[in-house]
This record gives structure tokens, sequence and C-alpha cells, in this order.
């Protein structure tokens, strides 16, 4: 009974204490710098698309959102089309995480609303920003030991030549 | 015809202040409980969210009124209207001033509050019996056996007023605290009806013919739109007149000194639905057994106990 009491009139101050609401539309809240919200494609430092379609994001998404089809070019792998479908992102971040090129990335947006659920599939070219995102530096096609034109085997940043193995030398 | 033109007044006035009071109960209670919980409540519709209530309205009656096919179409559609007549028709005896109140002189006053709220068990039991539905079925049972125990000792905790009064006139008891308020000899029989005026309008903590963790809603389960309102403006109805009941029982009614005796009812009355709505921010809701065994071994001796200390106390006198 006593107990009860004290309840009420502790409840009854909470009307002299702060709110803790935050009026979201005047208000925005603070969103960290690595919120999960609305994806992105990003480029590389070159301006150049760095997804190269290896399908790892749209295997690790446990909603099956993601969705795109591999072309090549000059032995660059692109996406011909890329696909994800918002209404059923779940934001968890796992192809970010999959992606072994940092090319699919969660930024702080969350404001994506829309009156009909079609247009909440976003194609390639509402995904894909000019900028870098979170890694400036990061080039995949300059670390990797693919040959591309103007690139051949063994150019790529921290590679040596490769080993002939069929010749004498030491 | 002066005096039945006034008597209209009053009746239309009454009938219009308590639904636009209850329907802006629907919004004060929610800001209140906004600030408890130290949140804001709604405060988008109009200034401060004051046309919530507009909205609300506008909402609730153009939702689809389905008559669920398995029910009791007849005994479904009368019975939220029972909750709200019967809650209405007890405002008749209230004495707001000495002026305005409807039948505030009626001698049996009281008698009538009893029997007026104890037909608003009929509406529960009715619903959640033409419902046909097996929780609104549960939650029409507990709020049979809750009101039906509880009305006992609200009975009986207003004895003590009506000896210390001899009249079962409201306005003659409201006159009879000119002195003295009644909370102070009868302070006992105060806390054991407004414990009974919560369980009687089924508010929280004694909510449990509709305990929404156990019962989906309850009695009110099936219903919806303007059907469901009429229950929920009837509860809300019931808590303005409880308060209503234990200011002109316990508080002195409309007596005070300085302001008018209109804003000293109001004041009053709206003092205890702040406290309603403060027990439903505060306190978790007893257990069924818990709830029929506080009523009758501890409420009716004490109800008891003090029907009789009153009595001994007149009888020295
Ligand atoms: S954030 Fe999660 S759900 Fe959304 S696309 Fe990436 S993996 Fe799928
Ligand atoms: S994991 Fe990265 S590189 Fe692979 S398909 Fe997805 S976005 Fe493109």
């Amino acid at each position: 009974m006593l107990s009860s009491i004290r309840t009420l009139w502790y409840t009854f101050l909470h009307l002299f204490h702060h709110s803790e609401t935050v009026q979201y539309p005047e208000q925005m809240p603070y969103l960290a710098p690595r919120y999960r919200g609305r994806i992105v494609l990003s480029r590389d430092p070159d301006g150049e698309e760095r997804c190269v379609s290896c399908y790892l994001c749209a295997v690790a998404c446990p909603v099956d959102c993601i969705s795109l089809q591999k072309t090549e070019e000059d032995g660059r792998w692109y996406p011909e089309w890329f696909r994800i479908n918002f209404s059923r992102c779940i934001f968890c971040g796992f192809c970010e995480e999959a992606c072994p090129t940092y090319a699919i990335q969660l930024t702080p947006d969350f404001e994506m609303s829309e009156y009909e659920r079609e247009n909440l599939i976003y194609e390639k070219e509402d995904l894909l920003i000019s900028g870098t995102g979170k890694y400036p530096d990061y080039s995949f096609y300059r670390v990797s030991g693919l040959a591309i034109p103007g690139k051949g085997k063994g150019e790529a940043e921290r590679e040596r030549p490769p080993i002939d193995t069929r010749a004498l030398l030491p | 015809m002066n005096l039945i033109l006034f008597g209209l007044l009053n009746i239309v006035g009454i009938l219009l202040m308590l639904v636009i009071g209850a329907a802006l109960l629907t919004w004060i209670e929610r800001r209140l409980l906004g600030f408890w919980q130290d949140r804001r409540g709604p405060n988008r519709v109009g200034p401060f969210g004051s046309l919530q209530v507009v909205a609300d309205m506008i909402k609730i009656l153009f939702k689809q009124d389905w008559i669920p096919p398995f029910a009791d179409p007849v005994v479904f559609v009368l019975a939220p209207a029972v909750v709200m007549v019967a809650a209405l028709l007890a405002f008749a005896v209230v004495p707001v001033t000495p002026s305005i109140g409807i039948a505030g002189n009626l001698n049996i006053g009281i008698l009538f509050f009893l029997a007026m709220t104890s037909l608003s068990v009929y509406s529960v039991v009715l619903a959640g019996w033409a419902s046909n539905n097996k929780y609104s079925l549960l939650g029409g049972m507990r709020a049979a056996a809750q009101m039906v125990s509880y009305e006992v000792f609200m009975g009986l905790a207003l004895i003590g007023v009506v000896m210390l009064t001899g009249s079962f006139s409201l306005a003659d008891i409201v006159r009879a605290q000119q002195e003295l308020w009644f909370v102070v000899p009868q302070f006992l029989g105060f806390i054991v009806f407004m414990i009974a005026g919560i369980a009687e309008t089924h508010r929280l903590p004694f909510d449990l013919p509709e305990g929404e963790n156990e019962l989906g809603a309850g009695f009110h389960t099936e219903y919806s739109s303007m059907k469901f309102g009429m229950f929920f403006v009837g509860e809300y109805i019931g808590i303005i007149l409880v308060s209503a009941m234990i200011v002109i029982l316990f508080f002195g009614g409309w007596q005070g000194p300085l302001l008018p005796p209109i804003l000293w009812f109001a004041i009053k009355t709206g003092a205890f639905v702040g406290f309603f709505i403060l027990l439903r921010a505060a306190l978790p809701r007893p257990r069924y057994d818990q709830l029929m065994a506080y009523g009758w071994k501890l409420m009716l001796p004490l109800s008891l106990l003090n029907i009789a200390v009153t009595g001994a106390v007149m009888l020295t006198h």
C-alpha cells in the first residue's frame, strides 16, 4: 500500500520532468556517421563504379531484396542493372559487410517514404553516387591482381611482377 | 413556464458538458499520460493538440460499423447504448451547484446513483455475451463478478455519510458539509468509496474486464466504429461521474471560498479525474484472485468497521 502511494507520487513528479521526445520533423535527431540508412553504390577515386557484380551482397541479404545482373566491359565487371527493393530491406547492413569492394554502403538517411510501393524499388541510377562514400582512397582494381586495360599482371599496388614458373633462373 | 425553460436548459447544458467533457478527456488523458511518461502526447492537431478529439471523432465515425455474423445483433447493438444511458442518467441526481443540476434534491439521490451504476454492469455482460467470443465472454464475466462484489461495499461506504447527514439527498449532503468536509470524519469511507469507484468504472488498475494483455480487449473485442466509441465515452463519463460523486459526498461539493460554486465543483472534480489518470500511469494491474480477495477480505470488513464506528460515535454524542 505504501509503495503504491510512493509510486503514485514519483509518477506525479514526472509532470515536471523534461520530455525526452525529439520533435522530429522540426527538430532533426542526431544520426551517427555509421547509422544504417538509405543504401548507396559508391565509385572509386577514379570515378569508376566500384561494384564488380560479385553477387555477394545479394547472397548475404537475409530478405533477398538485392538483385543485379553482371556484364563485362574491357575485362572489368559491372552490374548491368542493380536493384534494391527498399520496401523489403531491413537495413541490417549485411550487404555492406559482404561487399569485397566497399561499393555498397549504408548512409545516415532514413527519409525515403513513398506513397506507392513501386517507388521504393531503387534502380542503379538512383543508387549510384558520384563520390567514394566512407572509404575515400580504396580502389579495388588498383590492389587486385586482375589484369585490366591499362594495368597488366603484377602492376597493382604492393604487387610484384609474376614469376615465370617455366624459367630456369633462380 | 420559466421554470420549465430553466429545467430544459439545465438538462441540455449538463448533457452537452458531459459529452464534450468526456470527449476532451480522451485527449487530456493521453497528454497527461505522456507527461507522466516523459513524452509529449498528442500535440500536433490544433493548439496543443486539442483538436485531436475532432480528428479521432471523424476517424471513429467513418470506420466500418461491423456486426460479427456470429453475434446476437439486437443485444450486440443494445449493449453500448446501455452503458452510456446509465452513466448519463446517474448524472441526473448530481447537484453541480444549488441551482444547476437536474434533480439534485431528489430524496433518494444516492440510491438512484447506486442503481444506475449497477445497471452499467448489464451493458458489459451483455456485450461480452452477445459478441459470442471467448475473450469477450471472459471479460464480461470478470466485469460482472468485479462490479457485483465492489458494488456491495460501494454502497456500504456511503452509509456513514448518510448517517451523518440523515438524508439520501445529495444536495442535503453537500449542505451538511458547510463546516467540515466529510473526508475528515469519514476518511475510511472515502478510501473505500474511491477504490470501489475505480473498480466500478473498470479503470486501471482494476481494468481486468478489458485486460489487453490477457483478453484482447475484453468485452469490447468485437466492437468497432461508434459502438466502440460509446463504450469509450461511457467509460469517461463514468470517470467524471465517480469523481463528481467523490467531490459531493466527501469534499463539500460546490462549497468553497471566493470562487463561484460552479468553478469550485469543476476544480475539485477535475482534480479527481486527474488522479484517476495518474492511477493509470502509475499502478500495475493485480491478478484476478487478488482483486477478489482484496474486495471481500479487506474492503468489505473496512466498510463495515466504518459503519460501526460512525454509529458508535453518533450514539455517544
Ligand atoms: S541492409 Fe540488409 S536487408 Fe538491406 S539490402 Fe543490405 S543485406 Fe539486404
Ligand atoms: S557485394 Fe559489392 S561488389 Fe559485389 S555485387 Fe554487391 S555491391 Fe557489387
